[in-house]
Formats: structure tokens, sequence, C-alpha cells
């Protein structure tokens, strides 16, 4: 349910130049990043951005591959909108919200090759490594995707395979060796409020949205992935104002994820 | 042998560090973290709200709903699969016996109080660990209380009784060789720490009655600690909150309860 | 006969807050044995031989003659039921608004889903079931402005002694705000002193009960805003 009223006084306090909580349009709320604390976990990294919290697990087994790949490693990136995290989830199965934040997450480190899959392989038709990346929120004050993403690019930059005898892994030995990763891809989602291009929505300005369209992009410039949403179409001159938007935000917030 | 000197080094009866905030999840009506050695806990409480489905309702009270979940990551192995399992089920159901008989609900008929606890790490002792992350939770939420309720998990391994045991002294002897007796057993206890009654009761394994007696004693002093620490925790989140005298007496307006 | 605990002292359940059968215990507070003891989270509020905790936290619970700020979520055959920011709503009857509704008329016309409107809670049964109504003066729908939620408990520090504190803001801020008994914060002007607005009210929720609160917050506003503001004490009825 739209509440018009809402709607109607945040682009009016926009075409102010004002956002509720003060910050400019292209501003993300300040942003804290913290790795490798989960000792259950292979990787891990708490991701505070504003008010919004996530943290998210990186778990490795050996599995036998998918037949159609029998030289490739798996890959899973799940997301569960936590009940804990916002009063309004239900708890249950993944839904659709849920579902899409993981899909798109997961959209962007496959088809950038971010993780090389071969290089997971260690007897081919046998044994591949299977990594999992397991996304949780603990507080959702809005833009769980991008704040997922940048959770999930940390823990996954944090990992270590843990030690494999050929037969058994040793949960409880890690190795000093990360993932086969080459790039760094980072999802940010830029918002459309009547003719305002904002990023990192706060919830209230979630619900309000227009139009919104995720970017999946890498250190080199390039796109990996894209997904629209909201009700409401986009122009080819718009999409071109938040691709570059996006750019630049993913672009700043790389360099804190190096940094952490 | 018997189980001498513990893993960790610590002494038989001593609880392992443990670390304890309230109000940690601003979403919540009242949330806590709660970590005893490597277990880790977040507890979040909304309600009380309206209660669906609503044929659940109860006209005379309101209804304390508790919902466990380790997060995939949080297992001493491999991933575990998200969603709940019977071991998640059984253990919501008996955290929510642990905690409702602490609660009074009386003033809220058809609510419902929900109680989410999710575990990103655990290392034995989660159960406990997560009753008491949500009893800070639900005092933080504003949820009438007689008391506190503190949980601890006792055991006997090795011949000895044990406070507060890790995943490696559950499982002994794979990690210890040359035990004389091979059984361990893991005690969940919860109690009103004030007046010692028990509201949590588990154990697998195999006891005599005396070594569940003296381990029963154990917990007790134990929680008394436990209590003191949940109730720090409520107290220094509002530590700001000085009281010094609030000069124009506003509280008067609208205050009167 | 003497007090454990100090007044104003953050206490939590489980706390013995006296020893001794000559306290009587008020709202937050038992007694077992001879002891008495808290059963909210709270500050100790000694008056006298009653002890009794106000409450930091817990839901809004409606009472009757309360102004509170509700939205619509459901249209019924006469009228609406509508959300309090509480464990229970309320029914608006249509008889109850100021606009006189034909029979068979579109509710929706009046209120739609999703309207923020101000009224007053008329009855509560001991059931919680709840009705409000929109007749009086100066309560109604809604239009503009944005809405916050304060915690229901920091209520008449927000309001303050008959009024003081939100003229203050209003002053400083030349917002319209009306602050719901439930919690809900209504403030309507300019945005970037809407902004500030809310984060004044921010500001008296966090240090609600340290001392010289007003003070505090009449400079806090005079810095922010250049304006020199006059503590009145008005008339404030609750509404704008």
């Amino acid at each position: 349910m739209v509440d018009q009223e809402s709607r109607k006084h945040i682009r009016e306090a926009l075409d102010k130049g004002v956002r509720y909580d003060g910050r400019k349009k292209d501003s993300f709320r300040p942003i804290e990043i913290r790795t490798g604390f989960i000792t259950t976990a292979e990787g891990s990294a708490q991701v505070t951005c504003g008010d919004t919290e996530v943290i998210v697990g990186v778990k490795m087994s050996v599995e036998k591959p998918f037949p159609d790949t029998p030289d490739q490693g798996i890959l899973m990136v799940g997301a569960e909108l936590l009940p804990m995290s916002n009063p309004k989830y239900e708890g249950g199965p993944p839904d659709a919200v849920a579902i899409e934040i993981a899909r798109v997450i997961d959209k962007g480190i496959r088809e950038s090759k971010t993780i090389d899959n071969q290089k997971l392989c260690i007897k081919a038709g046998e044994q591949v490594w299977s990594v999992s990346v397991d996304i949780c929120p603990i507080n959702d004050d809005g833009n769980l995707l991008d704040v997922g993403s940048i959770a999930a690019m940390a823990a996954i930059l944090n990992a270590r395979f843990p030690s494999f005898d050929g037969e058994k892994v040793d949960y409880k030995q890690k190795t000093t060796e990360p993932l086969p990763l080459s790039k760094v891809p980072l999802a940010i989602t830029v918002i459309k409020i009547g003719s305002h291009l904002i990023v990192d929505p706060t919830e209230s300005e979630e619900k309000v949205l227009d139009a919104r369209l995720t970017v999946i992009s890498m250190e080199d410039g390039k796109l990996c992935a894209l997904q629209k949403g909201g009700d409401t179409p986009l122009t080819i001159e718009e999409i071109g104002q938040m691709v570059d938007l996006a750019m630049t935000k993913a672009n700043e917030i790389r360099k804190l994820i190096k940094e952490s | 042998m018997d189980y001498n000197k513990r893993l960790d080094g610590r002494g038989f009866d001593e609880l392992r560090p443990i670390e304890a905030k309230a109000g940690v999840i601003k979403k919540a009506d009242g949330s806590a973290y709660f970590k005893m050695g490597n277990t880790v806990a977040y507890a979040a409480v909304y309600g009380p709200r309206e209660m669906f489905p609503k044929f659940k309702q109860d006209p005379k009270r309101g209804v304390l709903r508790c919902n466990y979940n380790m997060m995939p990551f949080s297992g001493a192995g491999e991933r575990v699969r998200p969603g709940p399992n019977r071991r998640s089920k059984e253990i919501s159901a008996v955290t929510e016996k642990a905690l409702v008989s602490a609660v009074d609900l009386n003033d809220f008929p058809n609510a419902v109080v929900d109680v989410y606890i999710e575990l990103p790490q655990t290392d034995a002792g989660s159960r406990c660990c997560g009753i008491n992350a949500a009893a800070i939770a639900l005092a933080d939420a504003g949820i009438a209380m007689k008391d506190m309720i503190s949980a601890v998990a006792v055991g006997y391994a090795g011949n000895k009784v044990l406070l507060d045991l890790t995943y490696e002294e559950e499982h002994l002897p794979e990690f210890l060789e040359g035990l004389d007796n091979k059984h361990v057993a893991d005690i969940p206890v919860a109690m009103v720490p004030s007046t010692g009654e028990i509201s949590l009761l588990q154990m697998d394994g195999i006891v005599e009655k005396e070594v569940l007696m003296e381990a029963l004693e154990k917990s007790k002093v134990a929680i008394k600690k436990i209590a003191e620490i949940q109730k720090n925790a409520l107290k220094e989140k509002f530590a700001k909150q000085i009281s010094g005298y609030a000069d124009d007496s506003d509280e008067q307006v609208n205050g009167e309860l | 006969m003497s007090l454990l605990v100090k007044d104003k002292e953050v206490v939590v359940p489980g706390d013995v807050l006296a020893d001794d059968l000559g306290f009587i215990p008020g709202f937050g507070t038992y007694r077992s044995n001879n002891q008495l003891i808290c059963s909210r989270l709270g500050l100790v509020n000694a008056d006298g031989k009653v002890i009794k905790i106000i409450p930091l936290s817990g839901k809004y619970l409606p009472r009757r003659n309360d102004v509170v700020i509700a939205r619509v979520f459901d249209i019924l055959m006469m009228g609406w039921r509508v959300d309090i920011n509480s464990p229970y709503s309320a029914v608006l009857s249509s008889k109850e608004t100021p606009d006189f509704i034909e029979k068979g008329d579109d509710l929706s016309k009046y209120f739609d889903l999703d309207d923020y409107l101000v009224c007053k809670v008329t009855n509560v049964t001991s059931q919680f079931l709840v009705d409000v109504s929109a007749r009086d003066q100066g309560l109604r729908k809604l239009k503009g402005g944005r809405i916050i939620h304060v915690n229901t408990h920091k209520v008449p520090r927000i309001i303050g002694k008959k009024g003081s504190m939100v003229s203050m803001i209003k002053q400083a801020t030349n917002c319209r705000i009306i602050v719901g008994q439930n919690g809900l914060v209504w403030i309507d002007g300019e945005p970037d002193k809407e902004n500030l607005a809310v984060e004044t009210i921010r500001k008296i929720e966090e240090e609600s009960h340290m001392s010289g609160l007003t003070e505090r917050i009449k400079i806090y506003l005079e810095e922010k805003t250049g304006v020199k503001l006059v503590t009145t004490e008005g008339d404030y009825n609750g509404l704008q």
C-alpha cells in the first residue's frame, strides 16, 4: 500500500533539495565494515549502513559437481529476510523480495566470473568445492540489496579454504588460501522519486519510489548485471544517469571494502 | 583417567567469558546480543501486537511465541540448511516454556509477543544463550516480568561435573583419549534467578541422580551471575540518562499511569 | 523505612526495590514476601509510600480521551478500522466524523486507505475494543506533512509542561506539529525545518530523563535557527 500523501511530501522535499535524514541525493549513510569474526564460517563480514545492518557468512564444502559441469565448482548465494530485522517480515520460506536480493547478488558474482569456478575443481567429475554465501539481515532500515552486496563481497574476500586431505574437510584447520577472485562486483541501487535520482534509500524512501535500477559494476568500469524494479518506466537517458551514479558509488565503496 | 583439566583451561565451575548488550536492533520493540564463549545469540522482540492466525488468540491473556534459528554458517562443520527443522522447532518450544513462567501478559488479551532468536555462531549452549538474550530483549521491550530468566548448560564428562560446556566437551571422547568414563551428559537449565525455580530442564546422556543434583546446584550459582550480567546490560543502555532530577516535573503532564 | 534504590534510578525486572512492608506497590512493581520487586524496565518513582515505575519502553495502550494519530487500514460497512500504533486497532464510526455521511455513501471519499487522521479515543473495553471519534474541534484528516514514530513513554516530555516544549519547537521551526499520545508525531513545514524538528524530537527522546532538558533544547534550537525563543506555557490541548 502506498501512502500518496507521504509520496507527495517526500517528493516536494526533494524538489527543495532536502532528504528526510538531511543527506544529499548521492550520499550513502555512514558505512562500517567488519570481517573475519565468525569462527564457524570460512569467511564472514558485518556491514552497517546507517541503521541497516547485515551479516554474511561464507561456507565451503566438497561435493560432487553438477553432471553438466564436471570440472566446475558450485556457487550459491542465499538471502533470508529474517523476521527479527523488520516487523513486516513474517518468516517462512523466502518470499519474492528475498529471492530477488539473492538472485541479483548471485548474478553479479556469477556473470562477472568473479570466482573462477574451474579453480574450484579438485577432481573433475568427482570432487569440487561448493561455496555458499548466506546473507542475513540483522536490522533492516532500507537498501538491503546494496548492503547485502557489500557484505557478500567483503565476506568472499575474507574467506579462506579449510583444509582438505582428499577425503574429509577439516573445518578447524583454515588454510591461508583465499578464494580465486579476479574482481569485486558491487551492486548499487539507484531509485527515482519524481524527477530525482537517489542512492541508498531508507525504508520510507523505498516505500514511495517510482522506479529503481540496481546496477552491478566492476572496477574496470564494465557492467555485469542490471535489474529494474518499480511501477514507473525509465527513459534511456535516465538509465544512463543511474548507471553513472551507481558506478561512481561502487568505486567509492569498493575502496572501503578493500581497506577493511 | 578422568577429565582433570578442562581443554580451555577453565575451572570446572567457571563460566566462559560473557558479553551482553541491550537494544541492538533498532527496528525491534526490544532486543539483545548475548555471547557465551564462542556462542553468540541475537534476540528481537516484537509486541505485544495483533495475533494471526486469529484462532490462536487467547482472550484472557497475551501469547508468547518463540522462534529459534541458526544462521546457515553458525554450525561446527558444514553449512546448515536454512529454515526450520525438527531440532529448531523443539528448541523454540522449550524456549517459550522457559520464558513464559516469568512473563506477565495478562494485560494483553488476544495479542502476541514474538521472540526471534538468531545465532550467527555456535559452540554449544546455544539454547541457553538464546534464552539469556531473549530475557533481556523482553525486558527491553517493556514486557512485565517477575524476574529475568537465566540459563546455562551444565554437564558431566570424564567423571566431572562441568559448567558451561563447549562443543568439544560435549563430544569429549573424540577430543581426549583414555577417558575411563566415556559417557557425556549435557544438561541445559533455565531458572528464575531469585527463586531458583527451574523453567527449562533437559538432558542428553547418562548420569546418576547424585550427579544430576550436584549439577543443578552448580547451575544455580552460575545463573545468579548470569542474571547480574543481563540486568547490567539493560542498565548500561540507559547509562546516558543519568538520574538527575527532571527539573520541570514534566512527567506530571499525562505521565500518570 | 528505606528504599534500596534511589529515586529516578534505572531498574529492571527482578530488582529488589524495598525490603519493607511499609511501602505500597504501584505500577510496575509487585510484592513478594516482604520485598517490593520491580517488574518493568523503567525509572523508580517514589511518591511517599507508593513506589512505582515510570516505564522506558512498551507499547501504547489506548485510554479514553487520549488524542492520537491514526492510520486507516480497512474500510468497513459503517466506518473505518484504524491503526493506532497499539496491539489493538480502533474503529471510527461514520457517525463520528465532522462530515455528515449519508447511508450508502462511499466512505473512501472521506477517509481512504492509508489516510492519517487526528482523533480522540472515546471508549476502551476490557477486551480492548477501541472506539475513536473525529468529531470534536481540531480533529481531522491530516494532509501533507510527515509522520514519525516516537517512544510513547516520551510523549509527555516532547509535549512539555502545558505544551512548553513542543511550543518551543514550533516557534523555532515554524512547523505545525501534532503529538499523538500513541507515539505518532505529525510535522508540517518547510522541509529543512521539518528535519530540524525531527532531530530535536529525537534529541528529547534520547535525553528525556536528564535534568535541564528544556533549557538545553532551547539553546540547541536557538543555535540552529538564530531565532530567540520565548518559553511559553500555552494551553496545549493536544492539537495544532
